[in-house]
């Protein structure tokens, strides 16, 4: 007996792998056979214009959003259509939103107690108290989002930027396989930015990365693989030299 | 550990206020017992009997807002637990009153008489027994709620949605229970009760007794809400109020977390209701109405929603308001409950706890201000 969601059909080395995946909201393809490749360890930046399907994208990865069809495959064996929003966040996807959404009435560490892996069952929440291991991790995680002064401040309190840096620091409690960030630096100064970019090149050293952009500066300040998205398929990949000079991008982004 | 779980949630505030419940759950049927007839400390009998009432009515809230004001399910039907754990005891006072009815019959209760039932319907069976009905307390509404919950929570309604379903759960019980042929007594439910546990209902000693006991569950709920909310499953439970769907990308199983406590709560409020119908003397279709469940969710926001010392401010504020009112002008209650709703959502939205800690922040700091 296979285990529900698990299909051996594919053996395949990336450690995300979409192909052919189309999803319509009453009519309008917001994905149109979209195929998608993530090797283990890499970062990848998914840019493209408004509505081209990047957050829908993230939504059928996680499991808010069910393909019309196509495959969705991670790690190679789990087949992420079939499964529900936490069973994927526990095989190891870890999201961002475009909003940051952090949990207001929560401090800096509760939230990022919240997010560390491991603990879900809730009758054995009703008694845990944090380890020794869990307090080290959680320090740990607030030196690398450089809020430990703020530990104790709720989340409504964070400004903007700190709060996408928590977020961040969520993620890497929960210790995902993979994080998909959405447009981590919208509404950030140039500084926040350049701090947010080595951040997630600091992420990237143990985990898997696709970020979702608009800000082309912060994209080249990341100097990774881009993929370019365009009416709910993929338009062009390589650098983003490369594809800044492929016609169609031009295009696409400037207008006829 | 269940020690440490039950501690781990206490405020020194709370510890006093649960102190302050007991206290009250004592003393005030000691002074109806104890002190003479003329001595101007007596609680009257017809008091101990209304604080009593209060004090179930106080179970109700923090039942309320367990899941409302920690949880976010706003329950518009939290009455109807409440009401089904007080038909369970008013069934087993039913089977107490044995011959001493009107028709005296050893079997059936007045009404089957009157209604030429032949024989006790079968779930009337058992009810004989307190060991009996005490379980089907606890087990008929979270049994009822672990229903509703279950296919609401995985189908994932919430919201406005959520408290439309509530209420007309309610609502649907209400026409239920309003039939004879129910077997539950219809339109006039159950009354004239006679003895619990052997000790007549009427006497001051057993209303005494009763007083003290709803004010023992109401500190042992306060405590177990108090560890609940305190612990990291209560942490869980606010983050899934405030960001429902963060949880489920974080791996959380938002729908247990709420089932739990929706199941929790029903059988807190089941409980209420058990000890609510002696005290009062009756039960009928009447306590499903869904005015009583909104009432309910009112003296939550009045108290102050997502504390665990406001619903039960707010239960006793409301109801003596509402005693004393439907006594003195009963034609103006219901606008003043109207204008509750209206005043408290607009200008209290952290209810009275929320007005007292302002207050108390703007003192603190006047005073750290005038030492500066």
């Amino acid at each position: 007996m296979k285990a529900p969601g698990i299909t051996h059909a594919r053996s395949t080395s990336a450690l995300l792998y979409l192909s052919g995946v189309s999803v319509s909201f009453d009519g309008f393809k917001a994905l149109n056979n979209l195929s998608l490749l993530v090797e283990p360890g890499e970062m990848r930046a998914i840019i493209g214009p408004n509505g081209a399907g990047k957050t829908t994208m993230m939504d059928v990865i996680t499991g808010k959003t069910r393909p019309d069809s196509g495959e969705v495959v991670f790690d190679g064996q789990a087949d992420l259509t079939k499964l529900d929003e936490a069973s994927i966040a526990t095989l190891g996807i870890g999201r961002k939103f475009q909003k940051p959404t952090v949990f207001e009435n929560h401090t800096v560490r509760d939230n990022l107690l919240l997010a560390l892996a491991g603990m879900r069952s809730w009758y054995r929440l009703l008694t845990a108290v944090p380890s020794k291991a869990e307090n080290d991790r959680l320090e740990e995680i607030l030196s690398i989002i450089r809020m430990g002064p703020q530990q104790h401040m709720l989340g409504a309190r964070l400004s903007h930027g700190q709060k996408q840096w928590l977020e961040i620091g969520m993620l890497l409690a929960q210790n995902p396989k993979l994080m998909l960030v959405d447009e981590p630096v919208a509404g950030m100064t140039d500084v926040e930015t350049e701090t947010t970019a080595q951040v997630l090149r600091e992420v990237n050293k143990s985990h898997s990365v696709v970020v979702v952009e608009h800000d082309m500066s912060f994209v080249r300040a990341l100097g990774v693989k881009v993929t370019v998205l365009h009416e709910g398929s993929t338009l062009a990949e390589g650098s983003l030299d490369q594809v800044s000079a492929d016609p169609r991008v031009v295009e696409v982004y400037l207008g006829r | 550990m269940v020690t440490r779980f039950l501690w781990q949630g206490m405020s020194h505030t709370l510890r006093l206020f649960v102190l302050l419940v007991l206290a009250i759950g004592i003393l005030v049927p000691l002074s109806n017992l104890l002190l003479p007839v003329d001595s101007a400390f007596r609680m009257p009998s017809w008091a101990v009997q209304l604080v009593g009432k209060y004090l179930c009515y106080a179970s109700l809230a923090l039942a309320v807002d367990l899941v409302w004001g920690y949880c976010g399910i706003l329950t518009l039907g939290h009455a109807a637990f409440f009401a089904l754990g007080g038909y369970c005891m008013g069934m087993y006072l039913m089977r107490q009153i044995g011959t001493r009815g009107v028709y005296g019959n050893p079997i059936l209760p007045d009404f089957m008489v009157f209604l030429n039932y032949k024989e006790l319907p079968w779930f009337w069976h058992g009810f004989d027994s307190f060991w009996f009905a005490a379980p089907m307390i606890v087990l008929v509404p979270s049994v009822l709620a672990l229903a509703l919950g279950w296919f609401a929570f995985r189908s994932r309604v919430t919201g406005v949605y959520l408290s439309i379903i509530t209420q007309a759960m309610t609502f649907a019980l209400l026409l239920a229970f309003f039939r004879n042929d129910m077997g539950l007594g219809g339109n006039n439910g159950m009354t004239d009760f006679k003895d619990i546990l052997g000790y007549s209902v009427q006497s001051d000693t057993t209303r005494a007794v009763l007083c003290f006991v709803s004010a023992l569950a109401l500190a042992i709920f306060l405590v177990i809400s108090a560890a609940i909310v305190g612990s990291r499953f209560g942490k869980a439970l606010t983050a899934v109020r405030d960001a429902e769907s963060r949880m489920r990308f974080l791996g959380y199983r938002v729908e247990r977390y709420k089932l739990f406590v929706f199941v929790l709560s029903a059988a807190m409020a089941g409980i209420a209701g058990a000890l609510y119908v002696p005290q009062v003397g009756i039960i009928n279709p009447g306590e499903f109405s869904p005015g009583n469940s909104i009432e309910a969710v009112l003296w939550v926001a009045v108290g102050g929603r997502g504390t665990l010392i406001g619903p039960v401010i707010g239960a006793f504020l409301v109801n003596f308001g509402k005693t004393w009112l439907t006594g003195a002008l009963p034609e103006v209650w219901l606008f003043a409950l109207g204008a509750l709703f209206i005043v408290v959502t607009l200008l209290l939205p952290k209810g009275v706890v929320g007005l007292w800690n302002q207050f108390m922040n703007r003192s603190r700091e006047r005073r750290a201000k005038a030492a500066a």
